[in-house]
């Protein structure tokens, strides 16, 4: 038995149409794919290839030109017409309460079609050329190559052939119904249609893409299918924002920690001595979860240094009936951002009476349980060679309180503890 | 207006708001120049100085500044009461109501030039040099003067007598904006006793409210050249100005970073409408344009020649674009602002994306602070 709900998918590009509706003639319309791509020109951000550990005080000075670029050409997507709302239109409040909360109204995210099927119970799925995918996108809305300068210098080309050297390009593009004003995404080898699936080369382009934006408010999410993804084709989300789960800055010093007094069960990962050694603890992470098809959602945030983990059930439950109607009638799609705490409402009534309250409601239904938590956890430890720790330290009211679960302990053949 | 009495050189002023545009006031030193006693002036239209043959272009001149209520200096031909023609370099400066922004007054300076070479002496009339050492006290420049950049007719015609063109000297500009700085001092010392406040510019900074610290702090970070209007309030004055910008209004003659000629300081700005950036030369058609698009709340970007503190022009590539707090409605414009003729590394962004990128850093941080409340200081 197929486990499927149906949704209303958000479009994220203006190429996104359902198969049949548009006459699918021989492309002379400048994609992103095979057709089109290498023989385009796009600009080409070429990121630091080691970036250094940045200084962690707050009178750092952050290099912005990577930020300057992002707005300045998503601000050009706008004046373009690009979109299909405006989302600073969009009424947004911050929800009173401990946890900051963000509650957006927004009522054009969602077209109004008819929902299509989407088959919640497998979290990897072969990738499907017939259904839409990036390459389909037009080159108006990406905004420019994200690659590896292979040197400690990050420049930037305004013109550069799409495929540098062997390697497909990594494209960051316009979200088109964006959830914040510069919601981009990044979509790694876009030629090599990659389905949606973590791996550590993908992660760690992510990493990298936080550690050049170099900013507190810069984050990055990924969905995977059955955790509200709604294209098979790998791609990261990112976003310049003031999340508020980001925001609390705990510093555990550790590599590992759990996430307390927050309705979504998660671990938290922190430093590492190089984005290669976090991207390979958290990638081992996700790709257990993948192959044991437990859907996830991932936040990365703190310029690269802090990642988020959440495994999470809503959409299973959905697809059995356990989910409330009155949960169901707000249409909250519960993915990354909205986990992180940034809700998007399309009816007004929920925008106003949206409280941290009704928020903590809907994102509890979003978490595992405490015992498949644990389970979890352990099955990630393990991928991950990970060692829990014996010390529980008391946190007791502190928001986000990371207790530390490990390591502790170096194990042969696994993670080097600095 | 006895204070103004007390005043030294030629001027007047006039009252626009009544028919015909009078003269409402002469001074001693205008009256001892062209020969009218004050009384005869009063009720009079200014045109009465111009005569056959005063250029028709320095007319329309000061006509078309005194329709666009902006400041503007020229030298032109008039006619003294005895038919003798004279030049004078004619300051002509509006007075605005400080509160609500409308036109009190003109005030027109009018200094003698001296022809160019030899230097002639009339009975009663100061040498020019002289002039300079009593009156020029070396007073801090009027903003005003900024809108004046190099607008004298520099036409050689040599051998015509009186009608030989003559071109104002730095001295003679410096005594022009100095009689008009003393007269609206004396005007606001003058208007503490009645409460009528002037200015020489449209700008009332005890209206503007105060952006809190963390927008503030926000905004600093930002390094293009830029300003924040408010639209709801009167004449949508300047809320917020980059430093960027205030050194943009400077000039810097050496190659270093050093202005050799400092711009505007933010409390001179500060309240103002942007207008202050205009000059004669600006075109008024593209300043429609600009004002169409704001109130149609849509972004536009255009070429436009503004000028200095210094008086000085220069091509800005302007964009205005409106931003929404996180109500959704429009609170502020930005005007982001780009000095074509200077030189710019932008690390290989375009222009256009290097100044949208400032349109999209304000966009932010606008929206996020105000979604939380904190846009204005509490105590506003």
């Amino acid at each position: 038995m197929k486990l499927t709900i149906k949704r209303v998918p958000t479009v994220v590009s203006n190429y996104q149409e359902d198969a049949g509706e548009r006459p699918r003639g021989g492309c002379g319309r400048n994609c992103l794919g095979h057709c089109c791509l290498p023989v385009s020109e796009l600009p080409v951000y070429a990121f630091k290839a080691n970036p250094t550990k940045l200084p962690l005080q707050e009178d750092a000075v952050p290099t912005d030109f990577f930020i300057n670029l992002l707005l300045g050409q998503w601000e050009d997507r706008m004046t373009q017409g690009l979109f299909r709302y405006d989302v600073t239109a969009c009424e947004t409040k911050v929800i009173p309460g401990n946890l900051g909360f963000v509650a957006q109204l927004n009522e054009g995210r969602h077209l109004k079609k008819r929902p299509t099927e989407f088959r919640v119970d497998r979290v990897l799925q072969p990738f499907d050329s017939a259904k839409f995918n990036f390459t389909k996108v037009g080159q108006e809305e990406a905004l420019f190559q994200f690659e590896n300068s292979g040197s400690d210098d990050s420049y930037f080309l305004r013109s550069a052939a799409a495929t540098v050297a062997d390697r497909a390009p990594n494209v960051v593009a316009i979200n088109v119904s964006p959830i914040e004003y510069g919601h981009v995404l990044l979509i790694p080898r876009v030629l090599d249609h990659l389905p949606q699936r973590i791996d550590q080369e993908s992660f760690l382009l992510a990493l990298h893409m936080a550690a050049e934006a170099a900013s507190p408010y810069f984050r990055l999410g990924y969905n995977s299918l059955g955790a509200f993804a709604t294209i098979n084709h790998l791609h990261f989300q990112a976003a310049t924002q003031r999340i508020p789960l980001a925001e609390g800055g705990i510093k555990s010093g550790v590599k590992v920690s759990k996430l307390m007094n927050y309705p979504v069960r998660g671990l938290v990962f922190e430093e590492g001595n190089t984005l290669n050694d976090l991207a390979n603890l958290v990638s081992s992470a996700c790709i257990w979860l993948q192959d044991n098809n437990v859907p996830y959602n991932v936040l990365i945030s703190d310029s690269g240094r802090k990642i988020f983990l959440f495994p999470q059930c809503y959409a299973e439950k959905q697809a059995l009936g356990e989910v409330s109607q009155e949960l169901l009638d707000t249409q909250v799609n519960p993915a990354v951002w909205e986990i992180s705490g940034h809700i998007v409402l399309k009816r007004r009534d929920d925008y106003e009476e949206a409280s941290e309250a009704s928020a903590w409601r809907l994102l509890a239904e979003v978490s595992l349980s405490e015992a498949r938590f644990e389970e979890v956890k352990a099955y990630i430890f393990d991928a991950a060679c990970l060692v829990q720790s014996q010390v529980e330290e008391e946190t007791d009211d502190a928001i986000y309180a990371p207790v530390p679960v490990g390591p502790s302990a170096v194990g042969e053949g696994c993670l080097v503890i600095p | 207006m006895e204070e103004l009495d007390e005043l030294r050189g030629s001027f007047l002023l006039t009252d626009p708001a009544m028919p015909g545009h009078p003269i409402v006031y002469a001074s001693r030193g205008l009256a001892a120049l062209t020969g009218y006693p004050r009384r005869e002036l009063l009720g009079r239209n200014a045109r009465l100085f111009q005569g056959a043959a005063t250029d028709r272009a320095a007319v329309s001149g000061v006509r078309e500044a005194v329709r666009a209520q902006r400041a503007h200096q020229v030298a032109i031909l008039n006619y003294r009461r005895d038919g003798s023609p004279h030049w004078v370099l004619l300051h002509l400066a509006p007075v605005f109501h400080a509160a609500d922004g409308r036109v009190l007054h003109f005030l027109a300076v009018q200094v003698p030039i001296a022809p160019a070479s030899p230097p002639r002496r009339h009975p009663g009339r100061p040498a020019p040099l002289a002039a300079c050492r009593e009156e020029a006290r070396g007073e801090e420049e009027l903003p005003c003067a900024s809108h004046v950049g190099e607008v004298f007719v520099d036409i050689d015609k040599r051998g015509l007598e009186a009608e030989e063109l003559r071109i104002a000297s730095g001295c003679d500009k410096e005594m022009a904006l100095s009689t008009a700085n003393n007269i609206f001092s004396t005007l606001n010392r003058y208007s503490k006793l009645t409460g009528l406040v002037v200015c020489e510019r449209r700008c009332d900074s005890v209206g503007i409210p105060a952006l809190s610290s963390s927008l503030n702090l926000s905004l600093g970070r930002i390094k293009q050249s830029f300003v924040l209007t408010d639209r709801h309030l009167p004449d949508m004055p300047i809320v917020y100005a980059s430093d960027a910008f205030l050194s943009l209004t400077g000039k810097d003659f050496c190659c270093s970073n050093h202005l050799t000629y400092p711009g505007y300081s933010r409390e001179e700005i500060l309240g103002c409408n942007c207008r202050f950036l205009n000059g004669p030369g600006t075109s008024a058609e593209v300043l429609e344009e600009i004002n169409q698009h704001i109130c149609r709340e849509e972004a536009c970007t255009v070429h436009l020649l503004n000028y200095r503190k210094d008086g000085s022009t220069f091509r800005d590539l302007l964009h205005v674009s409106p931003i929404r707090n996180s109500s959704g409605k429009v609170a502020f414009h930005v005007w982001v602002h780009l000095d074509e003729s200077a030189k710019h590394d932008f690390s290989g962004l375009t222009p256009e994306v290097w100044q949208l990128g400032a349109v999209g850093a304000v966009r932010v941080a606008v929206r996020s602070l105000s979604a939380s409340g904190s846009l204005l200081r509490p105590s506003q």
